[in-house]
């Protein structure tokens, strides 16, 4: 694990306005991420995990406080950055992993996977092919989504955040949809991501999996109970 | 993998509403290209009906002019008769080159069909009229010796439809006389492959018509004033003036207010495919809804969400499209009789004339509508926000 913040978060607060209600969903959040780290963010439902794991990807804006990503200034800056700059910042530095996979069911494994880089980069087959063996799905490759297991399909959606070489990795419960033999392979998978360098960031009610990161962030009511 | 492959497979998901869609634009497509290949050959083939007549002015005795014209065209035969004399006192015009008398005559034959018919025949003049209808080429013999001659010239459909041949006798019904077939023509692609050509001086005498005409066909000398002939040929007393151009333009005045007509039934057919597409590709989007902010979230930007969409929207009109004017290509023959069965008069020759001009309009017409109306479908997948997506998939 390296020791050089690659994430950066200084009060982070997101307030939603529900009618006359103001609601806190995130409030004052600080915390680091150094390259190579993974974090896990834990908590109830509706403490604030996912809207914190979508600011720090540039999915949604804060209200207030900083979050500097890879040294580049993303929010809290002199100037707000504009849709296209954070779309922009969100291919050069970010892969995301969801609960339920969205791989499109017409195209291959991997076309899954050169799916993020057809519409501004177009990765070559070898780039696929070295990220389908490096998750063990390389004789899938010709496969279509509803072929495969749940596990291989979670590995396809990893494969497909990696496959822009991202610094940082979201993962949304990432093992949501998995039992327990496919978490311990997502498990092992991300892992192995944080000994090359890469970050990952994620939203899990799996504790096992938790325990598994470097670092434990317990949200509780849009704060930082523990970490 | 590029966007087109992406735009591609996407339309492959339902299969058949996909294939639904595409088959409304193709109805549209072949509808289109159809009516504006029969606008075309239509035109085409009455240019080249009148063209063939060889003649550009008509003179028949008094009476309906479109009817004369009508009946001209079809081969049919006139009611009324102007005398003779009018032949010499139209060459005395200084622009006519050439005219020649004509005189057609019907017969009720009780053994033609299964309850008779009228067996016309056309008496011609046999040094007049060969040289105004050069086009016409002989399968066998020739025309008659003289026109006094009880010889006939068949045209290729009427020896068909006779079983005669040179050498053959024709017996003319109600009269019971005998004539020698002399000579049958090729096939023109006119209406004087269903004629039966007589001398013109035999038919008078055959049917009691001396010193009468039908009509006189007048061939106008080069660069020479027609209008003023015209108007000179008015004046003349029991006779009038059939202009084969004002015949062709009342005709293609009809024919295009019917264009109108069946323009706007195309355009109806065509609004019709591009709601078609906008109700698919907008189901396509909303059914995409996560997916869309997904590669939002990966990185893609509206323009390219846009793209993509508005390319599933161009396969999806060209493929129709395409598909459209092979179909209208295939049944251009079936469209032809069916339109032949329902109009009065139809001319010679293909009736729908499709070319590369005409199919390539219509299929741009296609994509560009389209293209229109995919607009809005990828402009709304391209406001997809990400983060909507992602709560969607929260909340699901």
């Amino acid at each position: 694990m390296a020791d050089k913040p690659l994430i950066t978060a200084r009060d982070l607060s997101k307030i939603y306005r529900r009618g006359s209600e103001e609601v806190r969903a995130v409030d004052g959040v600080s915390f680091e991420a150094a390259a190579g780290e993974m974090v896990a963010i834990i908590g109830p439902s509706g403490s604030g995990k996912t809207t914190l794991l979508n600011m720090i990807g540039c999915l949604d804006n804060p209200t207030s406080g900083s979050l500097e990503v890879g040294g580049r200034q993303v929010f809290g800056g002199r100037k707000e950055l504009s849709e296209r700059e954070l779309t922009l910042i969100r291919r050069e530095l970010f892969g995301y992993v969801f609960q339920k996979f969205y791989l499109i069911p017409t195209l291959t494994v991997e076309e899954n996977i050169l799916l993020p880089g057809a519409f501004y980069r177009s990765p070559s087959a070898k780039e696929a092919r070295d990220v389908m063996k490096l998750l063990g799905i390389e004789r899938r490759y010709d496969h279509l989504p509803g072929e495969l297991s749940g596990g291989e399909m979670q590995r396809v959606a990893v494969a497909r955040a990696l496959i822009n070489n991202p610094k940082v990795v979201l993962a949304d419960e990432p093992t949501g949809s998995l039992d327990s033999r496919r978490t311990e392979e997502i498990k092992g998978i991300l892992r192995d991501l944080t000994r090359q360098g890469i970050t990952v960031v994620m939203v899990t009610h799996n504790l096992d999996l938790a325990r598994s990161a470097d670092r434990l962030l317990e949200i509780r009511d849009g704060r930082i109970h523990k970490a | 993998m590029n966007v087109y492959a992406i735009a591609y497979k996407n339309l492959l998901r339902k299969k058949v509403r996909t294939a639904l869609t595409a088959g409304g634009i193709m109805l549209s497509a072949w509808v289109l290209a159809t009516l504006l290949g029969f606008n075309k050959g239509y035109q085409q083939g009455l240019n080249r009906d009148i063209d063939n007549m060889g003649f550009q002015v008509l003179l028949t005795a008094k009476g309906c002019p479109y009817e004369a014209a009508t009946l001209m065209l079809k081969g049919g035969t006139g009611l009324r008769y102007m005398p003779e004399s009018v032949v010499k006192t139209v060459f005395q015009n200084p622009e006519v080159e050439k005219v020649t008398p004509m005189l057609m005559h019907g017969v009720f034959d009780p053994n033609k069909g299964e309850n008779g018919a009228v067996a016309a025949y056309l008496g011609v003049d046999a040094v007049s009229y060969p040289p105004m209808k050069q086009y016409l080429e002989f399968k066998q013999g020739s025309w008659f010796t003289d026109n006094n001659a009880l010889e006939a010239v068949l045209g290729y459909e009427a020896a068909e439809l006779e079983t005669r041949e040179v050498g053959d006798k024709l017996l003319i019904p109600g009269i019971d006389r005998e004539i020698t077939v002399v000579g049958v023509l090729k096939r023109s692609g006119t209406q004087d492959d269903g004629t039966i050509f007589l001398p013109i001086t035999a038919v008078q005498t055959l049917f009691n018509r001396k010193g009468l005409l039908t009509g006189l066909g007048i061939k106008v000398k080069k660069d020479a004033d027609i209008s003023a002939l015209e108007s000179r040929l008015y004046d003349l007393p029991d006779v009038q003036v059939v202009s084969m151009a004002q015949v062709k333009t009342t005709i293609m005045n009809l024919v295009n207010s019917a264009r109108v007509i069946v323009l706007g039934i195309a355009g109806i057919a065509l609004i019709i495919a591009m709601a078609g597409v906008i109700n698919t590709i907008l189901m396509s989007v909303m059914e995409r809804y996560a997916e869309i902010g997904i590669l939002k979230s990966m990185g893609a930007m509206p323009l390219d969400v846009f793209k993509m969409i508005w390319l599933e929207t161009a396969i999806l009109c060209g493929l129709g499209g395409g598909a459209g004017i092979g179909l209208a290509f295939v049944t251009a023959r079936l469209s032809e009789a069916a339109v032949r069965y329902f109009l009065p008069y139809a001319p010679n020759g293909a009736l729908v004339a499709l070319d590369g001009r005409i199919t390539g309009f219509a299929f741009l017409l296609i994509v560009a509508g389209g293209l229109l109306s995919g607009v809005y479908p990828a402009w709304r997948a391209a406001r997809v926000r990400p983060l909507e997506a992602i709560r969607i998939e929260g909340e699901q």
